[in-house]
């Protein structure tokens, strides 16, 4: 199925979970990163449980942020 | 290397001076390592020692430029008593690797801009070449 993720489309084995696909997305830290799937946020609860289908756009940006 | 026009530049550092002594932060737009412009953004811990940014706002950010054809490339902060080096910290929550890590100090007489690349931890120092 076709997604859009971050921006760009792409083609990605049907059925599968939020999660799944952020490590497709070599993220490293996937509790470090908040998703919006079809402009809503998603919890880090939801991450496992949220089906994507074709046609979904989903775009993660990592947590922001730094000391002194 | 990153190239960053004066005039953002000139910005980057006004934003820190306005701000001090809380962290200024914000994004930099650009594309293939040149910065166009800079997004000031909101320290949701307005702290002289600490930023984070809000994840409505980074959106906010990521979608305008995705739909100019540019990428957030940068992300800068301000360090209003430390040198211009990352700290254990910044190290520590640099947790985009896609992006380089911008520091200006305003500890000295004048403000001192560094960028650098943080990956796995590891900290490499960019050039930054004023366009």
């Amino acid at each position: 199925m076709k997604l859009t993720i971050n921006g760009d489309s792409k083609e990605i084995k049907d059925g599968i979970v939020l999660s799944e696909l952020l490590i497709i997305e070599n993220v490293e830290m996937p509790e470090m990163v908040s998703v919006q799937l079809n402009d809503e946020f998603l919890t880090k609860e939801e991450h496992a449980v949220t089906v994507l289908k074709a046609g979904d756009e989903i775009n993660f940006l990592y947590f922001m942020g730094g000391g002194a | 290397m990153i190239k960053i026009p004066q005039s953002v530049y000139d910005e980057i550092v006004a934003h820190a001076l306005k701000d001090n002594p809380i962290e200024a932060c914000g994004y930099l737009a650009g594309i293939n390592g040149e910065v166009k412009y800079a997004i000031p953004m909101k320290n949701r811990d307005a702290s002289h020692e600490h930023f984070s940014f809000d994840p409505q706002e980074q959106f906010d950010a990521f979608k305008k430029t995705q739909k100019e054809g540019l990428r957030l490339i940068s992300v800068y902060h301000s360090h209003p008593e430390t040198p211009a080096r990352p700290s254990e910290e910044d190290i520590r929550l640099a947790y985009d690797p896609n992006v380089s890590y911008i520091i200006v100090s305003l500890a000295g007489n004048e403000p001192d801009m560094k960028s650098f690349i943080i990956k796995n931890k590891t900290v490499e120092k960019e050039e930054i070449k004023i366009i």
